[in-house]
């Protein structure tokens, strides 16, 4: 369970105040809301990317509210994937196993995994440079799941794919979470890939953040 | 079949300005070395004994000398110029205007100012009149490591670090501009500490702008005299790299000798600067044509 408390986080002049949640383990939470209304403000709060003015997060029943970025175990996947242009698809996707200290056999089996779950088991030695839109999508979020995170944060993950693609996409990545039955959160403000994808659904209007029945 | 007409097509205005541009700097910069190589073989031709310098042994000492301490300050350099580029690049905080404005003084400040301050800082620094009994910072160098800075191939390194890790400074700090920060937060939330994302994710992208920033340096460094001048001195066969040797072939009234020796440097920075790319440009050819990040 990933619990927000009362949250309040500040981003420059702009704040978003009294953000209660809960994100259901193994479920998809959805968080809809207009450009601007604080989605990626709350999602960044959530990873250690911001500033926590007052309340608590809590991942796991653990208050990770004080704690870097790097304890969290979280996965990001911001709106643009921000792949590392130096590292292969493979590096990438291994990123995060490496960094938490798995066995190379656990590391290599593991890429191959979420690669062939995500359908991209054949760029595994391909640098981002030259990927398709869709293909750079599933990459980024191959490489935010790979590690097993806590949360899986998907920050507005499937704007800017034609709408072929981004279906293709949205039903792959749905397949894969469901079947590592990731806790998952997903901002947007598209209706669409919420009918899709979530299965709890909240929304921000003017500030506030509310259960969407 | 390719139309033939494309290959007649006239520059446009644009194609002709950006052409005039590279045609007028890259010319001045060649009748500049056809004026050194014009006037040297004029006068081997006049008198082969004039431009005998070639083969001094001393000459070879000098070439020896700035190669080596050049190097050594394009290291040194670099090793400075990533951290620091780098926090001025990513941090905000208290003061980091006026960090970046005294950065910039080495730029600024004519080299032989630099040299001035350097002696006075080794020699006369910290003040006697404190009464601190402690000597000058040459005193304490001297009694840890037995060596002299001051006129020494030491006060080259120092001279030439001196004005070169400012420009290395601002190649880096440009370098990390470029560079998404959102890689690190990114490789950051995937566990890694704000050290382990910069030399995973950050340093590898910065890779080209390392070689920039040691490249410049190491040119600046060649190119650099005054400091030396004044800090190092210019005893011939001991401390003197080959711009001091330039200076001191004018002074003598040897300028076919200075100017063999200008050409030397021109030869030795090429060669290096070329190789330099050569070996570290392989990565490069991707395709530009497109939009893709």
């Amino acid at each position: 369970m990933i619990r927000l408390d009362q949250l309040k986080v500040q981003a420059g002049g702009f704040s978003i105040d009294q953000v209660d949640m809960e994100i259901a383990d193994g479920k998809c939470t959805a968080l809809l809301g207009k450009s601007g209304s604080g989605k990626t403000t709350i999602m960044e709060a959530i990873c250690g990317l911001r500033i926590v003015v007052s309340g608590s997060v809590f991942i796991v029943d653990r208050d990770v509210t004080d704690e870097t970025p790097h304890l969290r175990n979280v996965g990001l996947v911001p709106q643009d994937n921000v792949l590392f242009p130096t590292m292969t698809v493979r590096e990438q996707l291994g990123y995060g196993p490496t960094i938490k200290k798995w066995d190379k056999q656990a590391i290599h089996e593991r890429v191959e995994e979420i690669a062939r779950a995500l359908k991209i088991d054949h760029l595994l030695d391909r640098k981002p440079l030259g990927l398709s839109g869709g293909e750079a999508k599933r990459v980024a979020i191959g490489r935010a799941m790979a590690a097993r995170p806590d949360l899986l944060c998907l920050d507005e993950s499937f704007t800017g794919l034609d709408d072929e693609t981004r279906l293709e996409v949205m039903q792959v990545v749905k397949a894969a979470i469901q079947k590592e039955g990731a806790t998952t959160l997903m901002i947007t403000h598209q209706m669409s890939e919420v009918e899709l994808m979530a299965d709890v659904r909240y929304q921000i209007v003017d500030g506030q953040v509310g259960l969407l029945e | 079949m390719r139309r033939s007409s494309n290959r007649l097509k006239l520059p446009s205005w644009f194609e002709g300005w950006l052409g005039l541009s590279i045609g007028t700097y890259v010319v001045l910069i060649l009748l500049l070395i056809a004026a050194d190589v014009w006037f040297v073989a004029a006068a081997w031709m006049d008198d082969p004994s004039k431009t005998q310098l070639l083969s001094s042994d001393v000459l070879l000492d000098s070439v020896k000398l700035t190669f080596l301490t050049c190097t050594i300050s394009a290291i040194l350099s670099v090793i400075i110029a990533v951290p620091i580029g780098y926090c001025l690049s990513r941090y905000r905080f208290w003061g980091r205007s006026v960090i970046d404005a005294i950065l910039d003084i080495p730029v600024i400040l004519p080299p032989l100012v630099i040299g001035l301050s350097l002696l006075i800082l080794f020699n006369n620094f910290p003040p006697k009149q404190l009464g601190w009994d402690i000597g000058s910072i040459e005193d304490m160098i001297y009694s840890v490591t037995g060596r002299h800075v001051t006129n020494t191939e030491l006060a080259v390194i120092v001279a030439q670090f001196t004005v070169a890790a400012a420009f290395a400074v601002r190649t880096m700090k440009a370098t990390f501009d470029q560079i998404d920060p959102r890689s690190e937060k990114v490789a950051m939330t995937l566990g890694a500490t704000r050290g382990r994302a910069f030399f995973d994710v950050v340093l590898p992208q910065s890779y080209k702008g390392v070689v920039a920033s040691g490249t410049l340096a190491w040119a600046r460094a060649l190119g650099e005299f005054g400091p030396i001048l004044v800090f190092a001195g210019t005893t011939q066969g001991k401390v003197d790299v080959l711009s001091t040797s330039v200076y001191l072939e004018i002074n003598t009234g040897n300028i076919e000798g200075a100017v063999v020796i200008s050409l030397l440097m021109i030869v030795l920075a090429m060669v290096t600067i070329l190789t330099v790319r050569i070996l570290t440009d392989k990565d490069s050819k991707v395709d530009k044509g497109g939009m893709s990040r």
